[in-house]
């Protein structure tokens, strides 16, 4: 066996975390309800751009980066409570591309690329990535676009999908293979022409989306990041990605549980409150421990996160436990509603779309049991 | 005070010589499951030297029996316990539940008592809770109490009484009071003792083929009155803290080693001896025990974290029970599956695999989901103490 099971990991929180949770927890509630995330959805802005302005004063794009590079200093495990309360009010901002972008450039970028984005980033945001293709597969490396070197520097061919928080970016992490090799790119978003863009219908009408054709789009010969770290700063991209999506889902499913509680404890009928009938009432506690487990598994990845191998465990053990405890939970809640449930009026859905939309990106539970059945049997 | 390394040294020495190995019969993975006078004197006895040598009741104070130490001295001894898979400490309901119960609340002349035969295994003990019309309706429990100048006069009947034909004392739920408004009100809690004339026990024959539990019949049985447990009518409220003691969802407890919970390496083995630790089908499965068996380690780490379980302070705790009695029945049931043609075996049968562990394991482990409150009942009250959900009845 690859891993010792016995071994995988403790449970342990710093200070900082919980001031990050405390602070996010406050912010995020006062600053998107679930009425003005709803305006949002229907209204044209790809974010709700006051809440990311705050993000940026308050410094949570440089949670995870280096002081050297403008960042705080710390590490993933704070950015876990920061993303877990902007998924549990459903806020619009791009906080998970744009740190999974910072921390690609910190993992895989040369000193100059380091030097010139990252205090950018850190004081601003503004990055976002461009990794998912036509094909669908959750395989970084599995891609067909490409990078064909000029004098200049390089043209770029294909298609990139799921592009989140465009308008927002000054710069896109972008993958394509050059001679034959998967590379990593870093693109300033202006070289993209508004002809190559359309935004796409997602499920998840709280996020907003892109796909970019490649054709043509020309890059200086800067924009290349260090070869040699690439396949380092894929693995980074991809388990960065995953835990704070798992701390996105879990504090939706938090809100879900709650919602559905809430209506559960007003809404009554044959006389009665229907919370009070088993049928309902086990399967919403079953969703609520599917919570605190995935909850549980959340911070002991948070925690090990920089450890070689646990790290990649917990974090995908996490990303599984996650992703079924919101779709569990959320799939019951519009149950649960009855008619009010089918209607796009009820909240119920917004969640089910959100795990869906998570599903959708940096691999689904199947995926990720997949991968660890190889870490833990192989 | 000896340190907590020091005293964690000594404990890895002393399971390190005296842990006995080879035991020839099977031993019990839980107290519950203790079927034999051989198993139970075996336990019984190596009960005694642990308490001897010092690693249970650490804690507990030292004018009663106890060790004088801290949590920190016991939880360490019970942590090499667990590393050397030592024989569980059988005296479960004593060191668990009665004893913290007893330190918590009792008298003087009861912690003076009853505490250093808990610790000793010189005195069984056992819960007498369940009656055969009440089960899961605790609440409605009718056995009756009568006062009689310093005694009780009892008269009624328990069920599934864990050790009963065993035990020297019982944690007993009785109706003082028929004439309450409320049902919880006419109840009172008293420690009985169980070689009195009038009481009398006959063994239950567990689905697994074994005697585990007895019914317990009480006749007009005459038990001292200074067992009550605070006053009368307030056995409803004291039941409910034994209880919180028993799922772990409050502290206090003598330590030790008492349970074997299932080892998920334990079904990889069982996996690859098999040879289908490669098939991915199989993986598949066995990954999800894996997240699982992760998720509830964790889930006990986290919930000594404030700052991560502030949402819901009592969830972790309440869950505890409902969430390791269900993994525990899953995974030794899924073990079966594993076995093959082979599966079709059970204890004794010499084509068995394991000697029928599992199967015996997935069938005691009922035990678990169904005592102490099934997991239909665990759901309810998870439903409305940590959810806020309103009462189901």
């Amino acid at each position: 066996m690859g891993v010792d099971v016995k071994a995988m990991g403790r449970l342990g929180i710093t200070e900082e975390q919980v001031t990050f949770m405390d602070i996010a927890e406050r912010f995020c509630r006062d600053n998107s309800s679930i009425a003005a995330v709803r305006e949002r959805m229907a209204g044209e802005a790809d974010v709700d751009s006051q809440a990311l302005n705050s993000l940026s004063e308050m410094g949570w794009f440089g949670i995870a980066l280096p002081e050297e590079y403008g960042g705080v200093g710390l590490s993933l495990a704070e950015a876990v409570p920061v993303a877990e309360q902007i998924g549990r009010r459903l806020m619009m901002v791009p906080f998970i591309p744009t740190t999974v972008a910072a921390q690609a450039i910190a993992a895989g970028g040369t000193e100059a690329q380091k030097r010139n984005y990252l205090p950018k980033i850190a004081k601003q945001g503004g990055a976002t990535l461009a990794l998912s293709e036509a094909n669908g597969s959750f395989a970084l490396a599995n891609i067909d676009a490409a990078a064909q070197e000029t004098k200049a520097g390089f043209i770029l061919s294909g298609q990139k999908i799921l592009v989140e928080g465009l308008a927002d970016s000054q710069i896109l992490i972008l993958t394509a293979k050059l001679k034959g090799q998967v590379s990593l790119f870093i693109c300033e978003t202006q070289n993209i022409p508004a002809s190559a863009r359309r935004r796409e219908i997602l499920i998840d009408e709280t996020k907003r989306s892109y796909t970019l054709q490649l054709d043509g789009v020309t890059l200086p010969r800067t924009a290349l990041m260090d070869s040699s770290k690439a396949k380092a700063a894929l693995q980074r991209i991809d388990l960065a990605a995953n835990l704070l999506a798992s701390a996105e889902q879990i504090g939706a499913a938090k809100s879900c549980i709650d919602y559905t509680v809430e209506y559960l404890g007003t809404r009554k009928q044959f006389g009665k409150y229907i919370g009070s009938y088993q049928a309902l009432k086990h399967t919403t506690v079953d969703a609520y421990v599917g919570y605190e487990k995935a909850r549980s598994l959340l911070y002991a990845a948070a925690h090990n996160f920089e450890d070689q191998g646990k790290g990649e465990i917990a974090t995908r053990m996490a990303a599984v436990a996650a992703g079924r405890a919101l779709s569990f939970a959320a799939d019951r809640a519009i149950q649960f509603h009855g008619g009010f449930g089918f209607t796009y009026d009820c909240d119920a859905h917004l969640y089910r779309r959100r795990a869906i939309f998570h599903d959708s990106l940096f691999g689904n539970a199947r995926w990720h049991k997949k991968k660890l059945a190889s870490l833990l049997f192989n | 005070m000896i340190s907590v390394e020091d005293f964690a040294r000594d404990a890895e020495k002393w399971f390190a010589d005296n842990t006995p190995r080879d035991v020839d019969f099977m031993l019990p993975l839980t107290f519950m499951e203790v079927g034999t006078d051989q198993q139970f004197e075996f336990l019984q006895n190596w009960q005694r030297q642990v308490y001897d040598a010092g690693f249970l009741g650490a804690a507990w104070p030292s004018a009663y029996g106890g060790g004088g130490l801290t949590d920190a001295h016991q939880s360490a001894a019970t942590k090499i316990m667990r590393e050397h898979n030592v024989p569980i400490m059988m005296n479960t309901i004593g060191l668990s539940w009665a004893g913290p119960l007893i330190l918590d609340m009792g008298s003087e002349a009861h912690k003076n008592k009853y505490i250093k035969g808990i610790l000793s295994a010189e005195d069984i003990w056992c819960q007498g809770f369940s009656e055969p019309e009440h089960g899961s309706d605790l609440g409605n429990a009718q056995l009756r109490a009568v006062r009689d100048g310093d005694e009780y006069i009892l008269n009624g009947s328990k069920i599934w009484t864990t050790h009963g034909h065993y035990s020297k004392y019982m944690i007993l739920l009785a109706r003082t009071d028929t004439n309450t408004q409320n049902k919880y009100a006419g109840l009172s809690f008293i420690l009985t003792p169980m070689r009195v004339p009038g009481i009398h026990t006959q063994k239950i024959r567990k689905l697994t083929g074994e005697h585990g539990f007895t019914q317990t019949f009480f006749e007009d049985a005459r038990v001292p009155a200074d067992g009550l447990m605070g006053a009368e009518g307030m056995g409803w409220k004291i039941a409910m803290k034994t209880l919180e003691f028993e799922r772990g969802a409050r502290g206090g407890q003598a330590g030790g080693f008492s349970v074997t919970e299932p080892d998920p390496l334990e079904i990889l083995n069982l996996a690859r001896e098999s040879g289908q630790l490669e098939d991915p089908v199989v993986q598949d499965d066995l990954v999800d025990f894996i997240i699982e068996a992760q998720a509830l380690n964790l889930n006990g780490q986290r919930a000594k974290i404030g700052a991560l379980v502030r949402d819901n302070p009592a969830g972790l705790p309440l869950i505890n029970k409902l969430t390791k009695s269900e993994f525990a029945r899953e995974i030794n049931q899924y073990a079966l599956t594993l076995q093959g043609a082979r599966s079709a075996y059970y204890v004794d049968e010499p084509n068995a695999v394991d000697g029928g562990w599992w199967h015996r394991a997935y069938l005691n482990a009922f035990s678990a989901t169904i005592g102490g409150g099934t997991s239909q009942i665990q759901r309810n009250i998870i439903g409305e103490h940590v959810l806020g959900l309103p009462k189901s009845t």
